[in-house]
């Protein structure tokens, strides 16, 4: 990254905070902690970061409100840094618009990986028409699709799935967003209809259904379009 | 009786005196006064000055519990605090003049048993008595004084006294001190003098005092009822009908005491289940307050059941009443049993002449049976007449006796003997000669009368006492069936509950009473009161204390709607049984019935309580077992890296600058590699404690198999890129629900599990198939097994086969099973016979499928 980021980090871990300052500083980013969800809201408000990490177990208050609050005036990136067996507070953070999330303990490979990504989306000037992805080349606006050049024939459902995926290329997007996206709906409860189409996009999109490089299922939380 | 408390009991001491004012309350109070000088914590319960100085000088300085004021019928009684004596629990108590009734709705009825309740809680108890208060002697001081005493003492109390001591004075002293005014005030006191205290029946008290109290040195204190092995003189008391049985009790106790012998007081009934007379009541709960063992028997001869008893019991001596002066019995009991062997005692009967027939309710005459019987005679004598050209005066004769013998068959003699009477006056009216008289010419007519007289009385005898022998039998058939069908219910019942609510069945069901059984509950050990009659409490929970029985019928609590007896088992009391409305007490039957399935009850409430607790202690040793064995393993698998990573780390930091690169990043690799390792560790435990807290925390979503396997897959050949997974799925593959990412995780485990055990070129083969009503997933290899021994245990913690490398956790298949079982499915490990090693999975299929998805055209 040549120009200097900077980041919030909202994390009441010390072994946390001090592990990722020293990953950053190598990194030419400005780290900017907050120990509790009142600071860290603080401190986004103050510097304007261009990602935030937020802890979902804050001492003073839940991590999902902080999401909220930043989300009533702010469009950052968010990533949720969350442990295991909360599969429920991650996705709710992500519905209320947490963009990724990373299940710790975590190597700073994959936390910069996950930053690249929410950055170029937010750079990324409105949901680009064209996105390319090995073989896919997905036309969001003429609504075509090509594999190995060769266009693919999708129904609309199939076709208002992959696009919602591809304008949020890399980043996980939960049932709840897919189903109400696509379907209209507002429960959880028609998980089956993922299940299926996705199925059917993976039989139309992928070189080996069984090995699916592309359509990426996060278990228990939604689907991922992987970037490349 | 004994005392279901726990710890030692109190010291019971009685001050005996041959009359009043020999000084008893005296003695104890200086008694209670030495006590208090040595330090003792004293209490004054109750003590009576009747207004002597002396005495209340003596009462001065000590504590006296405040009484309990009662009122009965408009009058304000004092009465001593039972309760605040035992909530203030001194060392020791004096409780004046122990035959005092107690007023009516005090705990108890007596007196002493506020003594023994004391003792029992652990109070030494100081008290008085006087000796014609003692109850065998009643006769005899009635003899002497001709006072009946109404208030007594049951002997038992005097024998489970600790202490006796008699407070003897000259009869010339205490004469003097009645003129002094010192026992009565003055104008009281002569005429005592002239009645009760006159100088003959002192006397006479005063032996009687001093022989109890020497008879009482010489016997070993015995505990109430006669003790287990006496060698020695034994008692039998036959308690008969007649308002003399009470008498005839005394005197068997007395000879038995005398003989420094065991008393049993024994009453037998022909017919089991009638009832008993008022007085026979009376004297069987004399014996029993006496001390002797009470016991009633059942049989056809009196005589037959006292010798069987006689034997049984090693009695030495039968004590009976003389024979009724009987009309027709040939033989007398005493008679009988003399012939059998056995020794007898004949003590005269008081009430001879008095008393022909015992008070036991007589069936009415039956009117029916008697105007059949008239029937009969006339039918007889109208067949007489009219055939009486043909039939010789025998004939008609016999006619007359067959008439009587139908009619007799009544167990109600008036029916015979009215069919007898009736027949004679007719066959002599009508067919002995002189005809149409009732004279008699010929004397052997009168023989045939005497006939006709023995037949109809001899078969209503007959009749009578077959039917009392089947009423018997059926009683007792009735009763064994409904004991055998209460040992069933208990026997199947599998906890102290349903066996407590068995037993309040079958005893509803026979007695028509409301029955409660109570057992005690998990929180405060004690039966749940408040769901009964607030009435009841106390006597409840006085009888789940002491182990006794309470309430209506009872000397403790009689007011008490409900009689309370405790349901007691290996010696403590295990459940309390409520009878509203107690049997009337004279139904031997129904209390011998409602005993019996009381000590079934008990015996299987104590079974399935322990049993209870065995399965409990079971429970809890296993998930303690499981627990050290999982703290260890995990202390262990926890410990290893952590030793790798700090191990690395000290040394970075100390010698970073001195170390090659190659070897600074190996002990860098080093911890990223091991806390990795720790991670995976710690995440499974996680996963596991999760799902065994409960399945309350699983996500139940649709999930497609198959698209978990394909993401798992990828996973796994990313980090093994030797490993060939080669998946089975076919065409149309239900969904199932589920919960995706303990789903993914088992997949992930199997498949890790493979790459690790059947080495890194191994195959992999999935095939998942719907086998209805289950989902079927096989995942096998082609590596080399387990040892058979290992297929066991293989998903329990902490295991490794023994061919694993340390990589693993020791926690893959056991988060497997965790994950499938809080699914609902089954998972089983094998070897497979083509060689290979293979974890099936079945998880069930919904019963309903998901709603349809909406289709489109493609």
């Amino acid at each position: 990254m040549s120009t200097p980021l900077t980041v919030v980090l909202i994390e009441d871990e010390r072994g946390v905070r001090r592990f990722l300052s020293a990953a950053f500083g190598a990194q030419d980013v400005v780290l900017v902690e907050a120990e509790t969800a009142k600071m860290g809201l603080a401190q986004v408000a103050s510097h304007h970061p261009d990602v935030v990490l937020l802890d979902l177990g804050l001492p003073d208050g839940d991590g999902i409100e902080v999401v909220r609050a930043i989300r009533e005036w702010s469009d950052v990136p968010i990533i949720i840094l969350s442990a295991r067996g909360r599969e429920t507070d991650k996705v709710a953070a992500l519905n209320a618009g947490a963009d990724d999330y990373l299940t710790k303990p975590f190597g700073i490979e994959e936390l910069l990986a996950r930053m690249r990504t929410v950055l170029r989306r937010s750079q990324r000037t409105a949901a680009s028409p064209l996105l390319t992805l090995g073989p896919l080349q997905l036309d969001l606006v003429g609504r075509v699709v090509r594999r190995h050049g060769t266009e693919v024939h999708l129904t609309p459902t199939e076709f208002r799935l992959l696009a919602l995926l591809a304008q949020h290329v890399g980043k996980v997007v939960t049932h709840r967003q897919l189903l109400k996206a696509v379907w209209g709906l507002h429960t959880d409860e028609h998980v089956h209809y993922l299940r299926v189409y996705a199925a059917q996009l993976r039989q139309k999109l992928e070189d080996d259904p069984s090995r699916p490089r592309w359509i990426i299922t996060e278990p228990g939380v939604g689907y991922r379009l992987r970037e490349e | 009786m004994r005392s279901s408390r726990d710890g030692p009991q109190g010291r019971l001491k009685i001050y005996l005196g041959a009359s009043p004012g020999v000084g008893k309350t005296f003695a104890m109070l200086e008694a209670a006064r030495e006590a208090r000088r040595a330090g003792r914590d004293v209490v004054v319960g109750l003590v009576e000055t009747h207004g002597r100085a002396e005495t209340a000088t003596l009462l001065e300085d000590l504590e006296v519990l405040p009484r309990r004021s009662v009122r009965h019928g408009g009058v304000a009684l004092e009465e001593f605090d039972l309760d605040a004596a035992l909530a203030r629990r001194p060392d020791l108590l004096l409780l004046d003049e122990l035959a005092h009734t107690n007023a009516p709705g005090s705990r108890h009825t007596w007196r002493w048993q506020d003594a023994l309740e004391l003792r029992a809680a652990g109070v030494d108890v100081l008290t008085t008595l006087n000796i014609q208060h003692v109850a065998s002697l009643r006769d005899v001081v009635a003899g002497i004084t001709g006072v009946t005493v109404q208030e007594t003492v049951p002997d038992a109390v005097l024998d489970r006294a600790d202490a006796l001591e008699l407070v003897d004075l000259s009869v010339e002293v205490l004469e003097q001190r009645l003129r002094e005014g010192k026992v009565y005030l003055p104008e009281r006191a002569e005429r005592a003098l002239q009645h009760f205290f006159r100088r003959g029946n002192l006397v006479a008290l005063r032996q009687l005092a001093l022989r109890q109290t020497a008879s009482r040195l010489t016997s070993a204190p015995t505990t109430g009822s006669i003790p287990a092995a006496v060698a020695g003189e034994r008692v039998l008391v036959a308690v008969g009908d007649g308002p003399d049985a009470v008498n005839l009790v005394r005197a068997g106790w007395q000879l038995a005491e005398a003989l420094g012998g065991a008393c049993l007081a024994v009453h037998v009934e022909l017919v089991s289940g009638a009832p008993l007379s008022r007085e026979t009541q009376a004297a069987l709960e004399l014996a029993a307050s006496l001390g002797a063992t009470v016991r009633r028997a059942t049989g056809e001869e009196v005589a037959a059941v006292l010798a069987r008893l006689a034997h049984q019991e090693r009695i030495t001596r039968i004590v009976l009443h003389a024979a009724r002066p009987s009309r027709w019995r040939r033989d007398s009991v005493a008679a009988q049993l003399s012939r059998r062997g056995c020794p007898v005692v004949i003590e005269p009967r008081r009430d001879a002449g008095h008393h022909e027939h015992p008070s036991r309710p007589r069936p009415a005459v039956p009117r029916g049976a008697v105007l059949r019987a008239v029937l009969w005679v006339v039918g007889a004598a109208t067949a007489a007449f009219a055939l009486r050209s043909v039939l010789s005066t025998a004939d008609v004769a016999m006619l007359f006796i067959v008439a009587t013998a139908v009619a007799g068959a009544h167990p109600h003699p008036a029916a015979g003997i009215t069919a007898a009477v009736l027949s004679i006056l007719c066959f002599d009216f009508v067919f002995v000669p002189p005809f149409y008289t009732f004279a008699v010419s010929d004397v052997r007519y009168v023989l045939t009368f005497a006939v006709m007289l023995g037949a109809g009385i001899a078969v209503s005898r007959l009749t009578s006492r077959l039917q009392r022998a089947s009423e018997a039998a059926s009683t007792r058939a009735r009763e064994t069936t409904a004991l055998l069908n209460v040992a069933r219910d208990l026997a199947a019942a599998t906890t102290p509950e349903d066996a407590a609510a068995a037993t309040a069945t079958h005893l509803r069901g026979v007695t028509h009473r409301e029955v409660s059984v109570l057992l005690p509950m998990v929180a405060t050990g004690l039966p749940p009161l408040d769901d009964v009659d607030a009435r009841d409490h106390a006597a409840a929970a006085w009888a789940w204390q002491h182990g006794e029985p309470s309430g209506a019928g009872t000397a403790t609590l009689p007011a008490t709607p409900t009689s309370w007896r405790p349901l007691r088992a290996g010696g403590r009391t295990v459940a309390l049984l409520g009878l509203r409305d107690p049997l009337p007490a004279a139904t031997a039957d129904g209390e011998r019935f409602v005993a019996g399935v009381g000590e079934q009850a008990a015996g299987a409430i104590a079974r399935l309580e322990l049993e209870r607790q065995r399965r409990r202690d079971e429970v809890a040793i296993e998930a303690e077992r499981l627990r050290s064995t999982l703290l260890s393993s995990f202390s262990h698998d926890l410990r290893t890296p952590l030793a790798s990573v700090h191990g690395a780390a000290t040394t970075l930091l100390r010698e970073a600058e001195r170390l090659p690169t190659p070897v600074r990043e190996e002990l860098l690799r080093s911890i990223a590699d091991e806390s990795d390792r720790m991670s995976r560790l710690v995440t499974g435990l996680l996963d596991l404690s999760r799902l065994e807290a409960g399945p309350l925390d699983l996500q139940h979503e649709w999930q497609s198999i198959e698209e978990l396997f394909a993401l798992v897959r990828l996973r796994v050949e990313a980090s093994h890129p030797d490993l060939r997974v080669e998946v089975n799925v076919p065409a149309e593959l239900p969904l199932i629900r589920g919960d995706g990412l303990l789903l993914e995780q088992v997949f992930l485990n199997l498949l890790e599990n493979a790459a690790l055990h059947a080495g890194n070129a191994a195959e992999v083969r999935v095939a998942i198939r719907v086998q209805a009503p289950w989902l079927e997933v096989r995942v096998h290899d082609n590596g080399p097994g387990v040892p058979a021994e290992d297929l066991e245990r293989i998903f329990e913690k902490f295991q490794r086969g023994s061919t694993a490398t340390s990589r693993g956790s020791g926690l893959g298949l056991a988060i497997c099973r965790a994950v499938v079982h809080a699914h609902g499915g089954q998972i089983s490990a094998h070897n497979r016979a083509s060689g290979g090693f293979e974890v099936r999975i079945a998880l069930p299929l919904p019963a309903d499928p998901p709603p349809p998805v909406p289709m489109e055209e493609p």
